[in-house]
């Protein structure tokens, strides 16, 4: 065999072209592959054995307040096995140097050490000492934003007091590995973060000594989650618990999950494509190659090699691709997922979030690339092993042409010669032809895809923050207070209106559905924070009813016309049914609306809000802001220019990277389908061309010939691409769509042009080493050899 | 030597030689050659003697180590890669052994690919009749016969009605009798349209169709005899 190996160099040597345009496409679709799996596996384990190692808890609830005896009660629910009760709030920072009011999560810690559940990864500084109710551990990102460290100050409103607060140690928490402020899209760790403080500085400032309101537990093995927190919700109902809430629907560790699902669908959905295309590439090499060579595999019969020789010296070139692809892939898989982990560190915060490319990820990725490339050439190997050999050593007979209905109708007649032999050409191998096409197009639609990703969220941001809020800021009050306080908000400086909002936790089902959620109340005629459908714009609030979110309609199964039960989870926990009057859709969340005015009837109280919009003079807002940081009856200040410019700055800083590695492997699929494409039909045509070279055709004339079919092929390839490109980004919006958000199918005209661009340049990089081939063809050897 | 305004081919000292790996091939030893205006020649000899080397020198489709080649007045040796091309497409016919027709293409589309560049070409359907093919246009090069293809070849490359047409072993595939039909077309051309003829053949017998007949011989022109008398192709036999 060591004759024919050497051939096998050197028909690799030969073909390299092609092998290292399938062997691109095939490696994209590899790299994808193995960044999807070990960026999973990597935030798998790492959560695994934080969530571990920290004591991460199962289940969630808080309280108004609720005295320490309960505890007990939970303790012995069947199932649970561990109780860890703590104070958390919400309360504003004044941060030095930082001209905006900060919020931040205050959370109980014991002085004497760590917490049942939920304990820190301390990362600097030491732990709170008894006796100094100003210590302070902060959340590590947030201190990074702001600059601070161990031994730094800074101020915050609690219950209404101004405290200066020590910074003594950064640390971590399994419960925030993803943070999300009050109305953000995206973490913003400058203007939201987590604050641990001793526990009885907590309970002494809002006034829950022997009291606790919020309690995390962890469970047995076995236990149902759904079975405790049904107990627990009836056990804490008298203290104002707004519902327990399970780990996978906590949220960071839903975002976390989601994130990784969110991989998963990546990891089958994109490399499937690549390597598909993959294998039809190999397929057509190996055809074209195997056509060539059949009198030579004729010979080596005739010499007396077997079937399966023959067969196993060509599964060795595919194998020697697939070897190429792999190791191409494999090391662009591994920067990849290197700085996809590098990536997820700035949004999740792990204490170590290592980049373990696990040979699972890469021996599944092998392993499929192997199977598609052998898929691919099967059977074009199993024709040349099964080619009898007296058959294999004659040249094989023409292919057999025949008028076509194109290029010989009224409008054919006008065609020249070297556009009808494309015609022909192109129609003579119509299967070819199609999936030569489909390869281009999947193309273009990858393109699409990649590049719609920022033509998507900037909608969403779009709609979210312009269209639907129109607020300039939201100021949460401590405690529901009369509406009476918008007078008051109204005479603050700068602020050109005000409007009141209620968002109130509960509890609403439909038949046997359910969901845990809130209802928001709006004044009729809001017009800052309005009620507001994506396909219609702002609708006024009706006077009574629920509006509900589209998906949240889907969830309970009721249309307008149905009755829904609601259990408010606060004030006095009335219970009701109210009809649904209207259906909106929405991308972020599972709203339900209701007129703030029947709202407060329903809920028997008087006229009262939580929370106030404002509309601000863009001059005199930073003054403003400056006498917010002490206001003390305001719990959070949400400023929407604040939320937009994270929102920008996360896309920048991670999407536009990801839409432009895409993008490139966009372009090395529909490089490797022309390329390979053309070369072959170079391959094939190669004498025609020489001939017409011959009989005085210039360079240009016969360029014409091959590039005309890349050509053809590349215009039918866009609009459809196109199409596909759009079926693409609903199959992925629907498999992202999630309970939280659903991301908008909204794609700019300018994406499709340049999905189309990067096809194009693929085609004219390839048309210039096709050109380059082109300009030395042997004119003289094809006069001297049989077709 | 100098051109010539009423010689269309002259070649003086035209020397070829291959360099593969570190063997010279001497292609061509100082070959002089004049074809004259209307005539037909025969170029003879046996595989490697140099007679397709000149052939393609002549066609413009290689250029000579030494020695030049002049059509009437223009010099090919001193030509660039376009203006052979511009040379080729405008003057010369070429007819391959191989016939190299394009299998996607019909016998009258064939003969349209050459008609469809060149200034003045003839009708693609009066070449095909002048090939005695007038009623076989339509069909592809698959549904016709070795030497019926052979023929659209013919007529492909006098529809542009060449000054020189050159025809490399053209009876070489096939078997005496289309053969001679081929050579039948080939005379017809060179008779009616007075066409420049050169063919290059291993068969001696069909020198007895030539003007002149060139015996070549290890990259020379060894023997040049001149028929008194040229034999009408249906009367040669082999």
């Amino acid at each position: 065999m060591q004759a024919l190996n050497r051939k096998l160099w050197r028909d690799l040597w030969r073909l390299r072209g092609q092998i290292l345009a399938t062997a691109i496409v095939m490696a994209s679709g590899l790299a994808v592959l193995i960044n999807s799996l070990s960026t999973i596996t990597s935030l798998q384990e790492s959560s695994q054995a934080y969530y571990e190692r920290y004591r991460f808890a199962d289940v969630f609830a808080q309280v108004t307040r609720a005295p320490l005896y309960v505890l007990q009660r939970v303790a012995e629910l069947p199932g649970v096995q561990s109780v860890s009760d703590r104070i958390a709030k919400v309360a504003l920072l004044d941060v030095p140097d930082f001209p905006e009011p900060v919020m931040a999560r205050l959370v109980s810690v014991p002085e004497h050490g760590q917490p049942v559940l939920n304990r820190l990864a301390l990362l600097s500084g030491r732990w709170i000492s008894s006796g100094h109710d100003s210590e302070v551990i902060v959340s590590q990102a947030f201190a990074k934003a702001h600059g601070l460290v161990p031994g730094d100050h800074f101020s915050a409103i609690i219950n209404g007091t101004r405290k200066q607060l020590d910074i003594v140690g950064l640390a971590l928490s399994p419960e925030f590995v993803y943070v999300l402020g009050p109305g953000a899209l995206v973490p913003d760790d400058q203007r939201f973060g987590i604050i641990w403080m001793g526990r009885s500085a907590l309970s002494a400032a809002y006034d829950q000594q022997g009291a606790f309101n919020d309690l995390s537990l962890s469970l047995m093995r076995n236990a149902s989650a759904d079975n405790v927190i049904t107990a627990l919700d009836s056990i804490l109902a008298p203290y104002g618990a707004i519902g327990a809430v399970a780990r996978k629907d906590q949220l960071s560790n839903w975002f976390l999950m989601n994130e990784i699902e969110q991989l998963e669908s990546m990891s089958t959905i994109l490399p499937a494509i690549f390597l598909l295309v993959a294998a039809f590439l190999i397929q057509m090499v190996m055809r074209r190659m195997i056509a060539t060579e059949r009198s030579e595999i004729g010979l080596l019969k005739a010499f007396g090699y077997s079937d399966w020789q023959v067969a196993w010296h060509y599964l060795k070139l595919v194998l020697l691709i697939s070897l190429a692809g792999i190791v191409l892939g494999s090391l662009t898989g591994i920067w990849l997922g290197r700085f996809s982990t590098q990536m997820y560190s700035e949004f999740f915060r792990f204490p170590v979030l290592l980049y373990r490319p696990n040979t699972a990820a890469f021996a599944i990725g092998a392993g499929i690339s192997v199977s598609a490339a052998l898929g691919g050439a099967w059977g074009a190997v199993r024709q040349a092993a099964l080619l009898p050999p007296a058959e294999a050593m004659r040249p094989p007979s023409p292919p057999v042409y025949r008028r076509g209905r194109l290029a010989d109708s009224r409008m054919g007649q006008w065609l020249d010669q070297p556009s009808r032999l494309i015609i022909r050409h192109l129609m003579r191998w119509p299967a070819r032809t199609g999936l030569t096409t489909l390869g281009i197009a999947l193309s273009v639609a990858l393109a699409v895809m990649s590049l719609q990703w920022n033509d998507a969220l900037m909608h969403l941001a779009e709609v979210s923050f312009y269209q639907a809020q129109r607020q300039h800021a939201v100021l949460g009050l401590n405690e529901p207070r009369s509406t009476r306080v918008l007078a008051e908000v109204s005479r603050l400086p700068g602020v050109l209106a005000s409007e009141p909002m209620r968002i109130v936790s509960a509890d609403l089902s439909a038949g046997n559905r359910r969901h845990r959620g809130g209802i928001q109340a709006l004044p009729s005629d809001a017009s800052l924070q309005p009620v507001y459908d994506i396909n219609l714009g702002p609708l006024r609030v009706p006077a009574d009813g629920l509006v509900l979110g589209s998906l949240l309609a889907e969830k309970l199964g009721v249309r307008i016309g149905g009755t829904v039960h609601v259990e408010i989870l606060s004030g006095r926990r009335p219970v009701f049914d109210i009809p649904v009057v209207a259906v909106v859709d929405t991308y972020v969340g599972m709203p339900a609306y209701m007129n703030l005015t029947a709202f407060n009837r329903r809920m028997q109280q008087r006229p009262v809000t939580e929370y106030i919009n404002i509309l601000l003079d863009p001059a005199a807002t930073e003054p403003l802001l400056g006498k917010l940081k002490a206001v003390p009856t305001l719990a959070s200040v949400t400023l929407k220019q604040a939320a937009v410019d994270s929102f920008h700055a996360t896309i920048n800083e991670s999407m536009l990277i990801y839409m432009f590695i895409f993008s490139m492997f966009a372009g090395a699929l529909a490089f490797g389908v022309i390329y390979t494409s053309m070369r072959i039909t170079l391959m094939e045509r190669g004498r025609e061309l020489s001939t017409l070279r011959v009989m005085g055709f210039r360079r240009a004339e016969i360029a014409y010939v091959l590039l005309g079919e890349a050509g053809l092929l590349l215009l039918a390839a866009l609009p459809l691409g196109l199409v596909l490109g759009y079926a693409l980004v609903v199959l992925i919006a629907a498999a992202f769509e999630t309970e939280l958000f659903r991301v908008p199918v909204f794609i700019e005209n300018s994406s499709y042009a340049y999905a189309g661009l990067i096809a194009l340049a693929a085609g004219v990089c390839s048309a210039m080493i096709i050109r380059w081939r082109l300009n030395r063809l042997d004119l003289i050897k094809v006069l001297k050899t049989r077709a | 030597m100098s051109p010539r305004s009423d010689i269309p081919l002259h070649a003086s000292q035209l020397t070829k030689v291959y360099q593969t790996g570190e063997v010279a091939v001497h292609a061509l030893r100082q070959v002089d050659l004049d074809l004259y205006a209307g005539e037909l020649v025969v170029l003879l000899g046996p595989s490697g003697s140099g007679k397709s080397t000149l052939l393609n020198i002549l066609g413009g489709l290689d250029q000579p180590s030494s020695g030049e080649v002049w059509f009437y007045e223009q010099n090919l040796t001193t030509a660039n890669q376009r203006q052979l091309t511009r040379f080729r497409r405008d003057h010369v016919g070429f007819v391959f052994q191989f016939y190299n027709l394009i299998p996607s293409l019909t016998a009258r589309e064939n003969v349209d690919l050459v008609t469809e560049i060149v200034k003045d070409p003839m009708n693609s359907a009066a070449a095909l009749e002048l090939v005695g093919l007038g009623n076989r246009v339509d069909h592809f090069p698959a549904q016709l016969s070795g030497g019926e293809q052979q023929r659209v070849a013919i007529a492909r490359a006098i529809a542009k009605k060449p000054a020189i047409l050159l025809c490399d072993e053209p009876t070489g595939a096939l078997d005496s009798v289309t053969g001679i039909l081929v050579l039948e077309a080939i005379d017809r051309v060179n008779r009616e349209l007075g066409t420049t003829t050169a063919v290059i053949t291993h068969n001696t017998i069909i020198g007895q169709m030539a003007d002149r007949v060139l015996q070549m011989t290890d990259g020379r022109i060894a023997d040049e005899a001149r028929n008194t008398q040229r034999l009408e192709p249906s009367q040669m036999q082999w």
